[in-house]
């Protein structure tokens, strides 16, 4: 199905169109704006845009995340405690956007975070830091259009999530509404590896295209190559990797060398999983 | 798509991960169901009455008011099984959770007062407890924490954020999201997403129906004003709810002001809060100029909570319902007052309330009626007051 879609600053369709043609999904890593600290967090991100990362899923800070397990928890901690604001965040995108024109840039946070700002006002700050699409962990489909229409006027794409307990009807307001990408739930419960994924039936995936979403990447419990390879064999158009890669910072914190490194070598295994034939 | 209207004007809604969403639907479609079905009806009003120990009793005070033509009346929810109000409406959801197939209840505690109540329904229905409870409450209200592994229910201390309430929240809607499958969250308060604060106001609004008839009964006339304490506003809303469309009795809610409503030390989330969201619902909350949720305080843990029933913050933005915060100074006052005069120890939560009620009848005119939702007894929280008031007694 051929619905036209509204395409924003166009990054997401550029994106996957130039790695469809090379025969490969996206590896899309997720990390805390300013985990451990602001400059850290520009080098880190930095890393994983030159270690082969198709987008960037950035998350802001937030005090009360009820979507996310303890990984994610300790990463909003630790940027908070460093001092970090929302305007640090966007700094930090405006000056990862300086230096990388194409690639897409996601944020995921919080509806209080939107509001506290005006939703538009935050949104506009957005648009200048240079973000391609915003999803907002705590704004299910049914609460969504207030903010559908200030994200457009602002060329800023509304990410949806498709989750596993999807009825038909949310698949069609997926269907109506998705823009840039669909983040494909891979399971139940909070952000966190120590529930793997499951690989959703290609059924599903199918049922998605059919409803002509806008390209489904899974996330949620995405931490080994096998799983991004599996994913894109099942239909999804990517993989989205949070908590194991903030897992890396949290490791490497006493010693920024090797945390680049390591950072580095998971995203090309996790990218080069993502070729088919 | 929803069946009843989600939204309080601008306030409520159903701010929450996609993946809630089914469960927040099949509880809604529960409820209506249950509200149409005569044996669920009758097995609820059963349960209040012959377990419970419904209606509970309305008590004019004898000694508490000065001027003798004004009258301060008590409605003795603390007289109910389970130590306050909070054992209406864990019934009512606990059967809610039986009625859709399910086995396991999640939910939070402050102060412990719902984790008991869900403990002992729990324990009588044959439902599996796990409550969520801040690290730091199950230190303070250890008496409570005991209660509740006495009837079965696992506690579950929270570590992360701030160790207080909101955090238990939090986690509780962690585990809901991996559990909503066999597990029901029984919410403990008119706050959260839609269907919550409608739930709940429709399982606690027979104290506002009981006090209706009781007043009737004793004075033949409605009263000028009733009176209940807020955190998240349950016990408030189960009083105000059949006085709503009676513009002739005040509503009057009283927060927590804590050490001042000029101090950050308070949980006066709609005297001094703004509007934002938290735990699924658009409402006054407790929060700094980026939106990061700050912590409320007060000596009372019922009512220690930075945001409020998304009712509440309607009612008070139409001026259909008046709020004040009342200090926690001026609750352990009320606090001896009532326990001297009138030989009741209310709970700390209910104090604010009557503190405040204590002033309006000062000022009243003659012939004034006022009544006080008294929403729990003070034995909880006997070993903390002793702490704060020492040898002064």
């Amino acid at each position: 199905m051929a619905v036209s879609k509204f395409d924003g600053t166009g990054r997401y369709s550029g994106m996957f169109a130039k790695i469809k043609e090379n025969k490969q999904g996206a590896f899309i890593p997720f990390v805390m704006l300013g985990d451990p600290d602001k400059q850290t967090s520009i080098k880190i991100i930095q890393t994983l845009i030159d270690a082969g990362a198709d987008g960037l899923e950035l998350g802001i800070p937030y005090s009360d995340p009820i979507a996310d397990g303890p990984t994610i928890q300790k990463a909003s901690i630790r940027a908070l405690s460093s001092g970090i604001k929302p305007q640090d965040c966007m700094d930090i995108i405006s000056e990862i956007r300086a230096q990388n024109k194409d690639i897409p840039i996601g944020l995921l946070l919080y509806s209080n975070l939107v509001l506290a700002r005006g939703v538009d006002n935050f949104y506009a700050m957005a648009e200048k830091a240079g973000v391609d699409s915003i999803l907002i962990a705590d704004v299910p489909i049914r609460e969504v259009a207030s903010f559908n229409q200030i994200a457009s006027a602002h060329k800023i794409q509304q990410i949806l999530i498709a989750p596993p307990n999807a009825s038909d009807e949310t698949l069609a307001s997926i269907s109506e509404l998705s823009s840039g990408y669909t983040y494909l739930l891979g399971r139940a419960g909070v952000t966190g590896t120590e529930t793997e994924v499951d690989i959703p039936a290609s059924a599903l995936i199918d049922k998605l295209a059919t409803y002509g979403v806008a390209p489904p990447v899974l996330g949620f419990g995405i931490s080994k190559p096998e799983q991004v390879k599996a994913a894109i064999s099942a239909g999804a158009a990517g993989a989205i990797s949070g908590s194991a890669t903030v897992n890396i910072i949290a490791e490497h914190l006493d010693n920024p060398e090797a945390m680049q490194k390591a950072l580095s070598e998971f995203v090309s295994t996790m990218k080069a999983a993502t070729h088919y034939e | 798509m929803n069946r009843l209207e989600t939204k309080f004007g601008e306030f409520g809604g159903m701010y929450v991960p996609e993946l809630l969403i089914p469960a927040l639907d099949q509880l809604e479609q529960a409820f209506l169901d249950a509200k149409e079905d005569p044996e669920f009806e009758k097995e609820f009003k059963s349960l209040l009455t012959d377990y419970a120990g419904r209606p509970t009793a309305m008590t004019l005070t004898r000694n508490l008011v000065a001027n003798p033509k004004v009258k301060l009346y008590l409605k003795r929810e603390d007289l109910l099984h389970g130590g306050a109000h909070k054992t209406n409406q864990v019934l009512g959801q606990a059967l809610l959770t039986k009625r859709m197939g399910k086995t396991e209840v999640i939910a939070e505690t402050g102060a412990g007062q719902h984790g008991v109540a869900t403990a002992l329904a729990c324990a009588l229905l044959g439902l599996k407890a796990r409550i969520y409870m801040g690290a730091k409450d199950v230190e303070r209200q250890a008496p409570n924490v005991f209660r509740m592994r006495l009837m079965g229910a696992e506690v579950i201390p929270v570590d992360s954020g701030s160790g207080t309430l909101k955090d238990a929240v939090n986690e509780a809607l962690r585990d809901w999201s991996a559990n909503y499958d066999k597990a029901h969250y029984l919410l403990g308060t008119a706050a959260g997403p839609h269907p919550f604060p409608t739930i709940v106001r429709e399982y606690h609004r027979m104290i506002g129906e009981e006090t209706r008839k009781q007043i009737m009964q004793k004075e033949g006339r409605l009263p000028d004003a009733v009176v209940a304490c807020v955190g998240g506003g349950s016990n408030a809303i189960g009083m105000f709810a059949d006085f709503i469309e009676e513009p002739s009795v005040r509503l009057v809610g009283v927060e927590p002001a804590g050490k001042g409503i000029h101090t950050k030390e308070h949980g006066a989330t709609i005297c001094k809060g703004t509007k934002g969201i938290l735990h699924g619902a658009y409402t006054f909350i407790m929060q700094d100029e980026v939106g990061q949720i700050e912590e409320s305080y007060s000596v009372s843990a019922g009512l220690d909570y930075p945001a409020v029933g998304p009712q509440h913050a309607y009612l008070h933005d139409i001026g259909r319902a008046e709020y004040y915060a009342v200090t926690d100074q001026e609750a352990l006052n009320a606090f001896q007052l009532l326990a001297r005069k009138e030989g009741i120890i209310p709970a700390l939560e209910s104090s604010h309330a009557l503190a405040h009620a204590l002033n309006m009848a000062e000022e009243a005119e003659d012939g004034t009626i006022i009544v006080v939702n008294l929403s729990g007894r003070g034995d909880k929280d006997l070993a903390h007051v002793t702490k704060i008031l020492g040898d002064k007694l």
